[in-house]
């Protein structure tokens, strides 16, 4: 050995594996501006095609005129619900077991619902068009409130299923109904809240917000009539799901169809489900045999593609008088639109909303969930959270520091005093879900010495009796949050959509000379897969990351898989790299004791390398193997070293972290400043600490639009209102406050590196902190609950309502 | 999103843009800086077949001063408003005003022109205007008028700009040295329009108020001029028995839309509060 020789620490910084701060391979080409989006495509003769939407909530159509837009020169045809009737494509599947129009039959059900598809040569046509189309409407009373409903006289809204008792999860219980979904001991619940000495009940909504990604949806649609192959670029989070889903609407077989995901700016969930425009594209260039491109503005995407929450929760949660946790009951009402497209796997309609016991130990819980329809846009996507996991840790957070101020106990006490203890892992709730690991007590221990929680609450009782005194007009509020996220769908077992079993899986081709290409399933939204998974691989199979192109979005090209979204990815595709890489590394063992004339049990692995044990200098790295592996006749193996893995999870991961927020409302403005914000967070394994850095700054700053504005509302016939961004609260970096980041380390048992996914742990945990930061600010007035978002003019109510603000 | 078709117009001169203003009548609309007629030709609430853009016609730009008065070219962009001195020096509240509006994208492009012309009772500028008694020139074929800012706004983007006239310039009495002023304005993120603002500008002697003027921003169909809110602390030392009446006189002409930005109550009572602030910090700056 000579000095030059690289030491084991280099050897191993030079692979940039896990827990290296590696900066991201994305950002040369994004911060150039040299990203490759869907809107970025052009193709030789490509049309364009553009909706005309309904502009009312509910409405029966009387009849649709074309004439006067197909004579405007450029356009090619006009779609309609009667055009695709004979091709039985006016209606179309959802992810939830319901169907959805694809253009509007006989009714329209909600304001900018697709009525009509204008193809033209070019986008200003296509919307010149788009307002000569004639649509005569009788407008119908429209239900915006999902508690009205399930009324006797309740407008009937789904005609189409008007006669259907049973829906895609049991009985549905009045026209209006979709389905109810219970868990738990209803009986055993009930009693607790019966004998409890202490019940707190609260009415907690959680309000439709929607995902708004920077990109809006869209594709392009190319149906090459030689070969019979359509090929559809689209902002897609699930390629393979898409092209099984188109295979079955359009019996093109599957071999047939290509999807491919470009680079996607931002999914949050918004991306996951099937849309009008990817099915009119599609018949458009079947029929025309020109490709066709169709994308979303703004306020389409705000108002027609897939919102999130919209839940209506009331919790009872029973406790002892010193604070033991004896029970917890919640209902949800929860209203999904018109159509139910929800994305949820199969058969959890509500998602894994039962994951509301948080993070407590309650020994028993019941929920029921009936999901209604009323006139709004469909959806019900999980918004940079797992399936329903945002709504369950707003949930129980907020009824934990209710049932404090009942209990006069301070809400980081309560939590401590409940809290699964390490000891109990894998620990199964009440509601079925087995946690697989967890050290609550030491990340909250952490969380409250870092802020000073002590501290912080001696200067609230400060501020408080100064306010009392008349020397300031603002109040200080401290937020604690402590959430369990459910994430990485999921194990076959019980997790499929449309009963494709949620999987994922990674490819891996190591080159001659050393380099390689892994696969994937996924696809990466800004998540920078290409940065991390080439990370997981190099820990692994001891290749510089740098040497790895990761490679998604492609179904002609990539193993099959069930997409990005549900902080997924590193759960289930991370694991499928994982244990692609060890297949790759087994095969490269067998090969170095041939070429180093050792049996395999005398090599050991060592960072890149396999070396005889007690002979460190006999070795032979992985780029020797590679090499040896496409030159040499190997006795009894094939050439080459190439690997694939389809990995089930046996379980799910469970992430966790303690935040806290503390604000200063002005009582007189009811402007809320946020002046600090913590956020420690446990994901297990950290596979690249920047990018869990950036991860947690993004879900902050989107969690902090949810508590503190974000909001689709809909008025009493059913008009959107504020369907732009002027309205709809996209915070700037202006908004947007310091965040502290910090973490603890509990890797999941069960997965190959233990890593449990992280991007979505800060919007999970973040709402419920800075909704308890401005409730908290009002509890010495007497303030138990108030709903989000906490915007300017709801804060001033608030304090308007408790005498504050003169 | 996509605007219906127009002809682009570019003038070299104000009279050439004026001369086509009149020509095409009703069909042409002036361009400044766009960040108004733009949006609303995307979402086609506005379809001009016609664009005239003032761009290139550099008598429209500038700041200059004459005879006690500052002569502002409409073309101005906000940026400009912000960079000169000369406002820095003589009339502050420009620059902090126009540090309000959207973010420095926006101010690079957007016109100070365009802002107090269009009659979007959003804006900011008109009310500021309103307050420092500024006055509009309107040029068309027969010449150029002068249009008090408190007499131009009729309704929402109804004002008293004739068909085939341009405003060219705004002319502003230079406030006395030593006088204090705040802008004041609530909003839900960078590059809404106000909840409710406020502009104050007043003077003191011996720390009694000799003179104030006040106006509100977006609480109303027009930039509204609170005569009576700035008639109320004349002659006070700022005591809350005329802070109070000067708020309620504001509170009492406010008529704002309840929107996204809140109720009809509340954002009442952001102007009285928006008010109450502004006659804080230019109290506190007047000397």
């Amino acid at each position: 050995m000579t000095d030059q020789t690289p030491t084991a620490v280099e050897r191993a910084a030079k692979l940039q594996g896990l827990g290296s701060k590696r900066k991201r391979v994305e950002d040369a080409r994004f911060t150039q501006g040299k990203g490759n989006y869907v809107d970025d495509i052009k193709l030789p003769g490509m049309l364009f095609g553009d909706f005309v939407r309904s502009p009312y909530g509910h409405a029966r159509i009387k009849g649709i005129d074309k004439d006067a837009a197909l004579a405007v020169p450029g356009v090619v045809a006009v779609l309609t619900a009667e055009d695709l009737k004979p091709l039985n494509l006016h209606y179309m599947p959802t992810l939830a077991g319901d169907v959805q129009a694809v253009l509007a039959d006989e009714k329209v059900l909600f304001q900018g619902q697709e009525v009509a598809f204008v193809v033209a040569e070019n986008r200003y046509v296509a919307a010149d068009a788009v307002e000569l189309v004639e649509v005569e409407y009788e407008q119908l009373d429209a239900v915006n409130d999902a508690f009205k409903a399930m009324d006797a006289d309740a407008p009937l809204l789904r005609e189409d299923i008007k006669d259907k008792q049973e829906g895609a999860h049991g009985p549905r219980k009045h026209y209006n109904h979709i389905f109810t979904w219970e868990v738990g001991d209803k009986e055993a619940t009930h009693k607790a809240l019966a004998d409890a000495e202490v019940v707190a009940e609260e009415l907690i909504t959680y309000q439709r917000v929607h995902p708004c990604p920077l990109e809006t949806c869209g594709c392009v649609a190319s149906m090459d009539k030689v070969n019979g192959k359509l090929t559809i670029w689209g902002t897609f989070q699930a390629p393979h799901a898409v092209r099984t889903v188109a295979s079955l609407i359009t019996n093109i077989p599957e071999h047939n169809i290509r999807i491919i995901s470009p680079d996607i700016g931002g999914g949050f969930g918004n991306k996951v489900g099937v849309y009008p425009g990817y099915i009119c594209s599609a018949v458009a260039s079947i029929v025309t045999g020109v490709p066709i491109k169709w994308v979303e503005d703004r306020i389409e995407n705000l108002t027609s593609t897939a919102f999130a929450r919209d839940y209506h929760m009331t919790g009872r949660i029973a406790a002892t008088r010193d604070g033991r946790i004896t029970g917890l009951d919640c209902h949800v009402l929860a209203d999904h639109g018109a159509f139910d497209a929800c994305a949820d796997p199969t058969k959890f309609p509500a998602g894994f909303f039962n994951i509301c016991t948080g993070s407590y130990d309650i020994p028993v819980a019941h929920v029921s969930v009936d999901g209604v329809y009323t006139n709004k846009a469909p959806g019900g996507v999980a918004y940079r959270c797992s399936f329903r996991v945002t709504e369950a840790s707003y949930f129980i957070e907020r009824m934990i520091d209710v049932l404090a101020r009942k209990l006069d106990m301070d809400p980081a006490e309560l939590r401590m005093k409940n809290f699964i203890k390490q000891s109990q892992f894998p620990y199964t709730s009440a509601l079925g879900w087995e946690y697989d690991s967890g050290d609550y007590e030491t990340a909250m221990d952490k969380a409250m010495t870092t802020v000073d929680y002590a501290g912080l609450r001696a200067e609230q009782a400060e501020n408080r009796a100064a306010f009392d005194r008349g020397e300031t007009r603002s109040l200080m509020g401290i937020g604690v949050a402590f959430f369990t996220e459910i994430v990485g769908a999921g194990p076959v077992k019980n997790c499929d959509i449309l009963g494709l079993g949620m999987f994922d899986s990674c490819e891996i081709r190591i080159h001659p000379t050393g380099s390689a290409i892994a696969r994937l399933g996924t696809i990466s939204q800004g998540q920078g897969h290409a940065t991390t998974f080439a990370q997981i691989l190099a820990s692994e199979i001891g290749i510089p990351a740098d040497q790895i192109t990761v490679e998604e979005g492609d179904t002609d090209t990539a193993p099959y898989g069930l997409g990005t979204y549900g902080s997924r990815s590193t759960p289930v595709a991370g694991a499928a790299t994982a244990m692609a890489g060890r297949k790759i590394r087994a095969k490269a063992q067998m090969i170095a004791a041939y070429l180093l004339e050792v049996h395999e049990d005398d090599l050991e692995w060592d960072i890149d390398r396999f070396q005889v044990k007690g002979n460190p200098e006999a070795a032979k790295t992985m780029a020797e193997i590679a090499f040896a592996s496409y030159n040499q006749a190997i006795p009894g193996l094939e050439p080459g070293l190439e690997a694939v893995s389809y990995y089930d999870p046996p379980n799910m991961t469970y992430p966790f972290g303690a935040y806290l927020c503390v604000v200063d409302v002005d009582v007189d403005t009811g402007v809320t400043d946020v002046r600090r914000f913590y956020a420690l967070d446990d994901c297990g394994t950290r596979i690249n600490p920047m990018i869990i850095e950036g991860q947690v700054h993004g879900g902050l700053t989107e969690a902090l639009a949810i508590a503190m504005g974000q909001e689709i509302a809909y008025d009493e016939i059913g008009n959107v209102k504020g369907a732009s961004l002027l309205d709809f609260y996209l915070p700037t970096a202006v908004e947007t406050p310091v965040w502290e980041t910090d973490h603890t380390v509990t890797p999941s048992p069960h997965h190959p590196i233990g890593a449990k996914g992280v991007g979505e742990s800060p919007n999970v945990g973040g709402v419920s902190a800075f909704s308890n930061a401005v409730n908290d600010a009002f509890a010495h007035k007497g303030l138990t609950h108030t709903q989000m978002p906490h915007d300017h003019w709801r804060v001033w109510k608030t304090a308007e309502r408790l005498g504050l603000n003169g | 999103m996509i605007p219906g078709a127009f002809d682009y117009h570019r003038p070299a001169s104000l009279g050439e843009a004026i001369t086509l203003a009149n020509e095409l009548g009703d069909d042409a609309r002036v361009l400044a800086g766009g960040h108004s007629l733009i949006p609303m030709m995307k979402l086609r609430m506005a379809v001009p077949e016609h664009l005239i853009d003032l761009a290139d016609i550099d008598d429209l730009k500038g700041i200059d001063e004459r005879d006690g008065t500052l002569q502002i070219g409409a073309m101005t962009s906000q940026a400009e408003i912000i960079g000169s001195g000369l406002l820095a020096e003589r009339c502050p509240i420009l620059r902090e005003t126009a540090e309000q509006i959207a973010d420095p994208q926006i101010r690079n492009v957007g016109t100070i022109g365009g802002n107090v012309a269009n009659g979007d009772p959003g804006n900011d500028m008109p009310a500021l205007m309103q307050a420092l008694n500024a006055s509009y020139a309107l040029t068309g074929a027969g010449g150029t008028r002068e249009v008090p800012a408190r007499n131009f706004y009729e309704a929402a983007y109804f004002t008293a700009l004739e068909p085939g006239e341009v405003l060219s310039a705004i002319h502003i009495p230079i406030p006395p040295a030593g006088h204090g002023y705040a802008y004041e304005k609530q909003k839900r993120k960078v590059g809404d329009y106000a909840t409710a603002a406020a502009a104050v500008l007043l003077t003191m002697e011996g720390g009694v108020c000799t003179s104030a003027s006040i106006a509100l921003t977006n609480v109303g169909d027009t930039p509204l001029f609170a005569e009576a809110a700035g008639a109320a602390l004349v002659g006070s030392a700022f005591d809350e028995g005329a802070v109070g009446a000067a708020v309620s006189a504001a509170e009492a002409i406010a008529s704002p839309a309840e929107d996204g930005r809140g109720p009809v109550d509340f954002r009442t009572r952001v102007a009285g509060v928006m008010v109450r602030r502004a006659i804080g910090r230019a109290a506190s700056r007047a000397r």
